[in-house]
């Protein structure tokens, strides 16, 4: 069976001499290079280099960024049954704020809604959506996934279903600056992509909030899913239980010391579950909005490695180690017998 | 060039055969293996009992039993189930099928495709690897399958294709073809119907075997048209596996004939120079003895994938800790969202739930949660590792078979890896037990010394001479060099087989010597004893010999160049050209040969009975000389002595000897022998071959001593040195021969396994206590004699080794205390002993000893044992050894067909240990070890996410990009590092052996080791979470405003994964080529263009990352500054480790790392390699002292002790 011409030799030999020679157009491994300092030390010091300006550009950008945040879930609430106050409809919710502008805010001034302690991220939650019906007019009967928002109390499908569309946010703000009302521009808070092929543009609301029970915002019957934008805002979830979601832009811009006066029409029920909500003004920049956790790690980590660039050098002069000793390769400085 | 000249030789051959009647003289050869039937001689009458049913008719083709084979494993129809079978008998499969069926439930936290993607494409890849090896396997049936032969139909032989043949077909097979199937041979070309058969496939032996018909068949069936007429019953045996034994008979024109194994063609066999034959089809396809062989070898699992399917266990204990720590929070937040109903989180409808998420029935749901959590943490067990080990251990094997350096050129042999499923066992050998003919020597025999009539011709050094003159003090170190030098170099004469040189005897010159007599005696018994087939060559009158063993070829042609030429063969004798002393001439002499009394094991001795051309008859006897002795006559003793005294110089110097002597018979006595030795052959009798071996015993007496023979059986090119850098790699070397002591001992010391100043340890019975014992009959006296000698033996080696410290021993053991050592209660001690020596030789010792103590090593020790052979003998051993290596050399296959990985020569054996070995043993480690961490990086993310969502279970990234992690964005390195990388290169693989130790020290797969990729695992997971969800929590992370979502945070955390782990392989590999670099750079760009390519495809189908990289991350600065923060922030930690460890506690590979570079600087000089080499000797990881460098030392030290001595002494200037 063991038959080998000598052809089959030499193809074998150029194979191998095909595979040596790939194997050597190879370049050594990193730690494999020598333990002389220069290229550790190099190496360390880089990371630094580049380090430590991103960090220090990241830190001054969000150093510059002028946010505002005001809770007001507390405070637009007097009354001690906090839950009952919230699900009477009945009542006037309006609430109004005070906000004095520290530092001059250069629009446009974004404007958020903060929600915390809300798992927008629940697997229920997450998944208790029909993506098809939003986006097709014909599909409005999906509601599978949808549960338990799938149909109104007398059986007919609902667009949008599922819970995420049931509970919108609902609370609303209208803003005055120093005493003059100020236009809230509510165009393009959602993602253009959202707008164009996950919202239909003939695809209506119908018997929204038209179930046992009413949970969040309604939504106008007449205008198309893919112009609801509030509600697109909301659909897209959250990732973490406290999150902020757009509201809307000031185009202008806000002097510093100006007063801000917010009308809260505080509707949407965070007391049963303990959460919180805040409204939240802020200017963004180049990194986005005000978070000095980047800058920070980034110069941290610029100086961890400078600091062990430093150490390396160091230790290399107190205590040099001379490589290529052969004692260095004796097995005995180990235990002789190794236990495995 | 093989191809032509063999056939012309074969033809030639052929004719000059063709009358020739060997049956006679070949009587011995079928039975000469000893035959498993055998036990049971009076198989005979149990023709037609249960196991002996087979009856049939020849020339009356039955219906079924087809000759079709099939080796493959699989079928059109049962591949699918039975493949899958397969892969689901591995734990972590179960798991994933079991996930994957529970992702159609609403318990799935990611869509039910997304979860059967990947084993889907898992077990394909499996499949597919399994379909095209069985697909060769049925290509190779197939081909055999559709041979022709010729088969008698309609009163013609017409071709026939083999799977067509039926039992009692009558085929006719032509020269050089092979036997369609087990065949009844009726009659061949030959007048007295023998045949040649060649058995490579079977056995692996070269030589042709003889088979013949029996007379009556062959006298029947003279031509093709004597067939039509002829009709035969035959009743044998049942189809059985024993390729030496056969037991029928054959019943024509109602008078019964035995037949015996003499009769048997073996399919695969091949018919050789003979021109057809005739036989009938007994045993079709698998019912062929071939066949009923072929069993599996038995499968070997490395100690790391042992280890590996522990690790597999952890990780699924570990996964449901945190399963079950997921699941109570789950249940708690679950059962708090509606207290006295009052409703909590009203977003979640608590009021208007089912049973997965229902407040009220909290333990239910959490029940059902932690099936949930146990597929979404399913990420932790690499799915994809089974099948990745397996593309990159055959790669692995590839490229051991394609090493030009495990290339042996002169047999056109590569390495050859034939199961690569222990390619890092390679890397982690404790202990190799090795054969000593055939693996350390090359089994090509020199005629080199002879002793006659007392007088010791031949002047040849053999090497261990050498190695002996250095041991006694001679020149050292210079002489050291030419140790390996091929042996011709100073005669001229090239002739293989001969390497004698003594003008006394050669030339004719021996007619002058005094006992010329007694010397042509020697030689004409050289020339006439034995069974060699000469062959002339026609054109050039050069004589060569086809012969059973070397040994015997080296004999004949001995003769030949002395002058008595055995050049003819006929049916009833031997004619030799002959130097008459008288005349000065050459003379044609022929002798009858009477009988031929085998050689076998047992025996020791071959003897001949010749009548020559003046009617006398002698006896011609050779054997080893412990038989030999004490059959010689006692009157005649003029040279024994001396002779005796030779022989043990000889064997001394690693010679094999034979004892050479002869007898004249009387008329009478040859008369008798010959009624008695013919009664003995043709009884049936169960005591036939006690008959005959008594018949032969009573004639081999009284002989006259004629002299001895030396053959050197020669090492191995390179052993010397593959031995030393196998010790200096720490690895222990026991050699298990076959051998005499005294040649084992020598042999030891020419290939450096024992040396000068070595203490030796010999446990042998060969005392003159346990010798006189054993002249008593009392064999249970003796045994505990003999037990209670070796156990004292042991004992005081013991002693011997605990109280000395520094000094190497060697233990030398004989077969027959080895079998007292191996007894249950002793093994212990014994091993004990053997563990403290620095070399172990078992001389003596049969195959059956070879394996137990293999099998003692590998239990006792609980290390890796690698065993080395040849032979047929070497088969258990090799079976039963971790590993098992062939040398695919002049014995056969048969240890080849056993092994798990074969080589041409032993000194390869360095090369595939150190490099090949060390390097599969690192890379599957650190592979293994790198496959847990990304694994368990990419698990651990997921967790932390479910902290933030009540452990809900929603998963933290999208399910079609979480399905490709282990497939697409993560496979490629890990398998690219375990083929390529290196991470010391060959070259210093082999100059620092003791590099190897990091294998059988397990240092690059301890369970530390191991347990701190995991943790490293973790702790990447926990910076690349932490880090990504505070850089980007709830801010804006555009400047145009808009703020992270689910996906958009998913796909960045991933996004960080990716990178994190990736360019962590980059720290890892010590070897870049431009496959790897195209593997790690090409995963994290696939992961950017799946972001892409599957976020444009419609939402329906891409959900959450629809435009998710285009619309929303690609254009945001924070995206791509975070993915470098906390890629980096994830690296670091390693990288600072990774650089103290090297720089402070570095691993053997990284010393030698530093020292690579530093001679990359200053070009490398061979004399401080030397003087480096000899340096880094004495840090040796345990001083075995064995090997030439460890002699050298030895040596050198012994030369500057002198020094020392003869500075004080004044006299020397």
């Amino acid at each position: 069976m063991r038959v080998r011409s000598p052809k089959n030799a030499s193809l074998f030999g150029s194979l191998t001499g095909r595979l040596r020679l790939t194997r050597h157009v190879a370049a050594r491994g990193l730690l494999s290079l020598p333990g002389i300092p220069a290229p550790i030390v190099g190496a360390f010091s880089l990371i630094g280099i580049v380090f430590v300006p991103i960090g220090l550009a990241s830190l001054s950008a969000s150093q510059a960024i002028v946010e505002l945040v005001d809770r007001y879930d507390a405070e637009c609430v007097s009354a001690s049954d906090k839950v009952g106050f919230i699900q009477d409809t009945k009542t006037d919710k309006a609430c109004t704020r005070t906000i004095t502008v520290p530092k001059p805010m250069k629009g446009p001034v974004h404007i958020y809604y903060q929600l915390e302690n809300f798992y927008q991220n629940h697997r229920r939650y997450v998944k208790s959506r029909s993506d098809k019906q939003l986006r097709y007019k014909d599909a409005a009967n999906l509601i599978k996934t949808c549960e338990p928002e799938g149909t109104s109390a007398d059986g007919a499908p609902i667009v949008p279903c599922g819970l995420i569309a049931w509970s919108l946010f609902n609370d609303t703000y209208s803003f005055s600056v120093n005493k003059k009302t100020i236009e809230v521009n509510k165009k393009n808070i959602a993602w253009e992509s959202d707008k164009s092929s996950k919202f239909g543009s003939d695809v209506y609301p119908k018997n929204f909030q038209k179930g046992g029970l009413v949970g969040g915002g309604k939504l106008d019957e007449k205008m198309p899913l893919s112009e609801q934008e509030d509600l697109i805002v909301w659909m897209r979830t959250a990732a973490l239980p406290t999150f902020r979601k757009l509201y809307g832009r000031i185009e202008s811009d806000i002097m510093a010391s100006d007063e801000i006066t917010v009308v809260i029409q505080n509707n949407y029920n965070t007391y049963s579950f303990g959460g919180t909500k805040a409204l939240v003004l802020s200017t963004t920049s180049w990194i986005g909005g005000k978070n000095n956790f980047i800058g920070v790690a980034y110069v941290a980590i610029g100086g961890i490695c400078f600091f062990l660039a430093l150490c390396f050098v160091i230790l290399h002069v107190v205590k040099p180690r001379t490589l290529g000793d052969p004692s260095y390769l004796s097995w005995n400085k180990e235990a002789p017998d190794h236990p495995n | 060039m093989a191809d032509d000249g063999g056939s012309n030789r074969t033809r030639r051959r052929s004719r000059r055969r063709r009358n020739m009647r060997l049956s006679k003289l070949y009587s011995f050869a079928c039975g000469r293996r000893p035959s498993v039937a055998d036990d049971d001689p009076a198989g005979s009458s149990r023709i037609g009992g249960p196991g002996f049913s087979r009856v049939v008719n020849a020339g009356v083709p039955e219906l079924q039993g087809s000759n079709s084979i099939s080796t493959t494993k699989y079928n059109v129809v049962t591949f699918f189930p039975k493949s899958l079978f397969e892969q689901f008998r591995r734990v972590a499969n179960i798991y994933f099928l079991v996930a994957g069926c529970l992702a159609y439930t609403n318990l799935a936290p990611y869509s039910s495709s997304t979860a059967v993607a990947p084993l889907v494409i898992v077990l394909l890849a499996t499949m597919v690897k399994e379909a095209i090896e069985d697909w060769r396997r049925y290509q190779q049936d197939s081909e055999v399958n559709n041979r022709s032969t010729k088969v008698f139909q309609d009163g013609v032989f017409s071709d026939v294709k083999w799977k067509d043949l039926r039992v009692g077909d009558i085929v006719k097979v032509q020269k050089d073809d092979f036997f369609p199937a087990d065949l009844v041979l009726l009659s061949s070309s030959y007048e007295d119907a023998i045949c040649y058969v060649e058995t490579m496939n079977l056995d692996g032996e070269t030589n042709l075997k003889l088979k013949q018909s029996l007379e009556v068949t062959s006298n029947l069936l003279l031509d093709d048209d004597s067939f039509t007429t002829f009709r035969a019953v035959i009743r044998c045996e049942d189809p059985n596996a024993h390729l030496y034994s056969f037991i029928g008979n054959i019943e024509i024109q109602e008078q019964q004939y035995p037949l015996s194994p003499q009769q048997l063609l073996l399919r695969d066999s091949k018919l050789r120079n003979t021109e057809f034959v005739y036989g009938t089809v007994i045993f079709t396809g698998h019912d062929s003895k071939v066949m009923q062989n072929a069993m599996k070898v038995p499968s070997k699992r490395s100690n790391v994938e042992k280890k590996m399917d522990k690790i597999i266990y952890l990780l699924l204990s570990s996964l449901v800790l945190i399963s079950v720590i997921g699941s109570i929070f789950f249940g708690i937040a679950t059962r708090d969202d509606l207290q006295d109903g009052r409703i909590k989180r009203w977003y979640l409808r608590p009021d208007d739930t089912n049973i997965y998420f229902d407040p009220n029935k909290p333990a239910i749901s959490a029940v059902l949660h932690f099936l949930t959590a146990m597929m979404l943490y399913g990420y932790f067990i690499p799915i994809s590792l089974y099948i990745s080990i397996e593309i990159v251990k055959l790669l692995q094997a590839l490229f051991i078979n394609n090493d030009i350096h495990m290339y042996h050129q002169e047999s056109d042999t590569p390495a050859h890896a034939r199961t690569s499923n222990l390619n890092e066992e390679l890397g982690q050998v404790d202990t190799i037990l090795t054969d000593k003919t055939g693996t350390l020597t090359c089994n090509s025999m020199e005629f080199i010394k002879c002793s006659v009539a007392g007088t010791a011709y031949g002047r040849g050094i053999t090497e261990v001479e050498r190695a002996m003159a250095k041991r006694k003090g001679s020149p050292l170190i210079a002489d050291m060099v030419n140790l390996n030098k091929p042996f011709q170099t100073e005669g001229q004469t090239a002739v293989k087989g001969f390497n004698f040189i003594d003008e006394r005897v050669m030339d004719g010159n021996w007619v002058n010597q005094p006992h010329h007599d007694v010397i042509q005696m020697f030689f004409r018994l050289l020339a006439v004893c034995h069974t060699c087939i000469p062959e002339v060559d026609e054109q050039s009158g050069k004589i060569s010999y086809e012969a059973e063993s070397p040994d015997e070829a080296a004999f004949v042609v001995a003769a030949r160049e002395l002058g008595f030429t055995f050049y003819k063969r006929t049916q009833t004798g031997i004619s030799l050209h002959e130097l008459d002393p008288l005349s000065g001439k050459q003379i044609d002499r022929s002798y009858k040969i009477l009988h031929v009394l085998e050689f076998n094991s047992a025996r020791k001795r071959m003897s001949v009975i010749v009548k020559d051309e003046e009617g006398k008859t002698f006896l011609f006897s050779k054997g080893a000389d412990s038989v030999m002795f004490e059959r010689l006559s006692s009157s005649e003793s003029s040279y024994r002595q001396v002779t005796q005294q030779h022989i043990n110089e000889y064997a001394d110097a690693g010679l094999r000897t034979l004892v050479l002597a002869y007898r004249e018979l009387e008329e009478d006595e040859c008369a008798y022998f010959d009624r008695k030795f013919t009664e003995a052959k043709n009884s049936i009798s169960a005591d036939r071959d006690e008959k005959i071996e008594e018949a032969a015993d009573s004639l081999e007496r009284d002989l006259i001593l004629l002299g001895a023979t030396a053959v050197e059986d020669k090492l191995q090119k390179g052993v010397p040195e593959c031995i030393d850098k196998l010790a200096q790699a720490g690895i222990k070397i026991w050699v298990l021969t076959g051998d005499k002591m005294e040649t084992a001992i020598n042999i030891g010391y020419a290939c450096s396994l024992l040396r000068q100043g070595m203490k030796q340890i010999t446990i042998t019975l060969e005392t003159a206590d346990i010798i006189a014992l054993e002249k008593g009959s009392d064999k249970e006296a003796v045994a505990k004699a003999s037990k209670d000698n070796v156990v004292q033996q042991i004992n005081e080696g013991k002693k011997l080794i605990n109280a000395s410290s520094g000094e190497t021993f060697a233990l030398i053991i004989d077969g027959k205390s080895l079998t007292y050592a191996l007894e249950d209660d002793a093994k212990g001690i014994f091993l004990d002993l053997a563990i403290g020596c620095g070399s172990v030789i078992c001389c003596r010792s049969s195959p059956k000893q070879k394996a137990l103590v293999t099998r003692l090593v590998k239990t006792g020790t609980g290390k890796v044992t690698l065993a080395i052979g040849d032979g047929a003998n070497d088969v258990g051993m090799i079976q039963e050894a971790d590993i098992g290596v062939g040398i695919s050399g002049a014995e056969g296959m048969q240890a080849v067909m056993a092994s798990d990985v074969s080589i041409a020569q032993f000194r390869f054996l360095e090369r595939l240990l150190l490099v090949h070995g060390h390097w599969c043993y690192s890379r599957i480690s650190s592979m293994i070890c790198y496959f847990f961490y990304k694994n368990i990086t990419f698990g651990v993310t997921l967790f932390l996410y479910e902290a933030y969502t009540s452990f809900s279970g929603q998963a933290f990234y999208n399910d079609w990009a979480m399905a490709l992690y282990n497939v697409l964005f993560t496979s490629l390195p890990v398998i690219a590092m375990g083929v390529f990388d290196q991470d010391v290169p060959a070259r210093f693989c082999l100059k620092y052996p003791m590099l190897y130790q990091e294998g059988p020290q397990n240092l690059l797969f301890r369970w530390s080791r191991i347990l701190g990729w995991m943790l490293y695992g973790v702790a990447s997971a926990v910076i690349i979470f932490f880090f990504s969800t505070t850089a980007l929590q709830h801010q804006a992370f555009r400047e145009s405003g808009e703020v992270m979502d689910l996906a958009a945070l998913g796909a960045t955390a991933y996004t960080c994964v990716v990178w994190a782990v990736n360019v962590q392989m980059v720290i890892t590999v010590s070897y870049f080529t431009l496959i790897q670099h195209i593997c790690i750079w090409g995963g994290i760009a696939l992961w950017y263009v799946f972001l892409v390519a599957y976020g444009a495809i419609t939402p329906t189908f891409s959900t959450t990352y629809f435009m998710v990289f285009v619309d929303a991350l690609a254009g945001a600065a924070s995206y791509w500054v975070v993915t470098l923060l906390v890629s980096a922030a994830a690296l670091i930690p390693y990288f600072t480790y990774a650089v103290i460890k090297t720089w402070f506690f570095p691993d053997y590979h990284n010393k030698i790392q530093w020292l690579q570079h530093r001679n990359r600087g200053q070009p490398d000089s061979n004399h401080a390699d030397v003087e480096f080499g000899q340096a880094l000797r004495q840090f040796s990881v345990r001083s075995t002292g064995v090997g030439v460098s460890a002699r050298r030392d030895a040596a050198a030290l012994v030369r500057l002790n002198s020094k020392v001595y003869h500075a004080d002494s004044p006299q020397l200037s």
